[in-house]
């Protein structure tokens, strides 16, 4: 049975690089995908273009490509990837500089783009929002970026012309590993319940550690083996449509099938209705089983896709202003709710424009908002306060109020730290896919 | 008894919508949860978050439920002023809630 092998590179857009080269010298992969685009990711890469237009792709993209080029030339591996965020032109022909001075000049690098739809972005704003049930427009916000969340076929497609690395923006996360799927096994984008399988390997493989151990590890039921050394997971994808989740033996990190059951569940709403571009994907039915050679995962399906891309607009929301101080000793609590007390006052008094503050305080209920009560005193106790202002004035004179703590404040307050960002927020609006226009090309020789 | 002692779980987040999962380590511990742990009390339990709405979905293949709590995350990630904006620790809240053992 022809069985095809990915391995996942990277879960984030800042993870670790050693367990993705690892994969490359150990699994015999036939591809590697590195998810590396959060939602905000590519409206603040869109910033830096704006600033310099040979920038906006992944800032680890160089260090990264510096390791997995002498790793492909030892074990020739296929490399998908989503580092170029904002500006996949320019990540792909930085690329192909290094592939050069590597050695590897024979290797073909596609950019896959399209789904950058800030020019017509305007011909949608009175689409409502995911977020907020109000339109684009009533926002009211400078938008900064728009990317719709596209389909494999841009990936598939390059493979079929023969690529070598495949580099995109935004695309949704499963595409990453559906691209490999469809040209390897000659399917169609029709066939939904193999797009369906497609798309829960994507979602096993998406997060990298996260199925191997990672974010699952507590105490004695949980244990996770050299969690320090935590490895990335690959995967054989099997003709009928099988998954088996696999790890290398020499890799820290667990496997099993109650971290492949915490990664399949992670962020499903609706089990029979994930909607991605390309299928709306069903694991109501998924099973997981432990075999010899790693977790054996069938039984997903699809659904024809609903035939709208999913577009996420970044725009300027302002400022969040965040800082804390700390108190220690068998009265630090109600130290902490004075200090609390005196900076929510001063706003007040002062007439500072915000538009919400928020304090809560570690080590007692920041985390829970009273779901959990904790009876006991804490030793220790840090204020945390977050502010939302329209002004970068307004955030810098509540961050001043944080700083008079010191000699203005409750006794002992220490540790004042502060930070203030400018917010990019993110809104989710639904458009026809006929209105983006997928395309790859392959960077000429040098 | 609490779930924490029968069960193991992980959030996720969608905008304002926090997803935690409930997933029992002995598969025959899931007719229990399905019986006890209703979205009925998985929303009083939570109800301090705010006006919050919760919906559960099984997963019967893999004897376990997802909890879909929308409005839980104060705006969500790009909004939030809470200290953990994702809502990562929710499941560790969740994990907490006492359930009695059938003897």
């Amino acid at each position: 049975m022809k069985k095809v092998r990915i391995g996942s590179g990277a879960g984030y857009g800042d993870d670790r690089i050693e367990p993705a080269i690892d994969l490359i010298d150990g699994a015999n992969l036939d591809y590697i995908a590195f998810e590396c685009l959060a939602e905000r990711t590519i409206a603040l890469a869109q910033n830096e273009k704006k600033q310099n237009p040979e920038s906006g792709y992944n800032h680890l993209l160089k260090y990264r490509f510096e390791r997995i080029l002498p790793a492909i030339k030892r074990h020739p591996t296929k490399v998908i990837t989503n580092m170029g965020a904002a500006n996949p032109l320019a990540a792909a022909k930085l690329v192909q500089t290094m592939a050069f001075d590597a050695g590897l000049n024979q290797l073909r690098i596609a950019v896959v783009t399209g789904d950058d739809i800030s020019t017509s972005i305007e011909k949608f704003t009175d689409e409502v929002t995911m977020e907020t049930n109000h339109s684009l427009a009533d926002l009211e916000k400078p938008i900064i970026s728009a990317n719709a969340y596209v389909g494999a076929k841009g990936i598939s497609d390059a493979l079929d012309d023969g690529a070598d690395i495949i580099i995109t923006g935004r695309v949704a996360d499963p595409a990453l590993f559906i691209g490999p799927l469809i040209h390897e096994f000659k399917q169609r984008y029709d066939n939904d319940d193999f797009l369906g399988q497609g798309t829960l390997l994507g979602h096993l493989l998406e997060c990298a550690g996260q199925v191997m151990g990672g974010y699952f590890a507590d105490d004695d039921r949980k244990n996770v083996p050299d969690l320090w050394n935590l490895g990335f997971p690959y995967a054989d994808f099997n003709e009928d449509g099988s998954i088996v989740m696999r790890k290398l033996a020499t890799s820290g990190g667990l496997l099993s099938t109650e971290t492949v059951k915490e990664q399949i569940m992670y962020e499903i709403q609706d089990p029979t209705q994930y909607f991605t571009p390309d299928v709306v994907a069903d694991f109501s039915q998924v099973q997981v089983c432990q075999t010899a050679e790693g977790v054996k995962v069938t039984g997903a399906t699809g659904h024809p896709k609903t035939g709208q891309l999913k577009v996420s607009v970044g725009y300027e929301d302002g400022y969040i202003i965040e800082g804390g101080i700390s108190y220690g000793g068998s009265t630090a609590i109600n130290r902490a709710k004075l200090a609390g007390n005196v900076v929510k006052k001063r706003i007040e008094y002062l007439k500072i424009p915000v538009e919400e503050l928020q304090i809560d305080y570690v080590g007692v209920d920041s985390l829970f908002h009273g779901v959990l009560l904790d009876q006991q005193s804490p030793n220790e106790v840090r204020v945390h306060f977050a502010a939302r202002t329209k002004t970068l004035a307004a955030a810098q004179e509540i961050k001043r109020e944080i700083e008079a703590l010191y000699t203005n404040g409750p006794a002992a307050g220490g540790g004042v730290r502060t930070y203030t960002q400018q917010i990019i927020a993110i809104a989710s609006v639904l458009i026809p896919e006929s209105a983006v226009h997928i395309q790859h090309q392959f960077l000429e020789a040098n | 008894m609490k779930l924490l002692d029968i069960a193991h779980s992980r959030t996720g987040d969608k905008g304002n919508t926090s997803i935690i999962s409930l997933i029992p380590y002995n598969e025959h511990d899931f007719a229990m949860l399905k019986q006890n742990v209703s979205a009925e009390k998985v929303q009083k339990w939570f109800q301090k978050l705010g006006h919050i709405q919760v919906t559960r979905y099984e997963f019967p293949g893999l004897h376990a439920l997802n909890f879909v709590i929308t409005n839980a995350l104060g705006g969500g990630v790009t909004h939030s002023l809470n200290l953990d904006r994702h809502g990562k620790a929710l499941s560790s809240a969740l994990l907490e809630m006492p359930i009695e053992r059938e003897s």
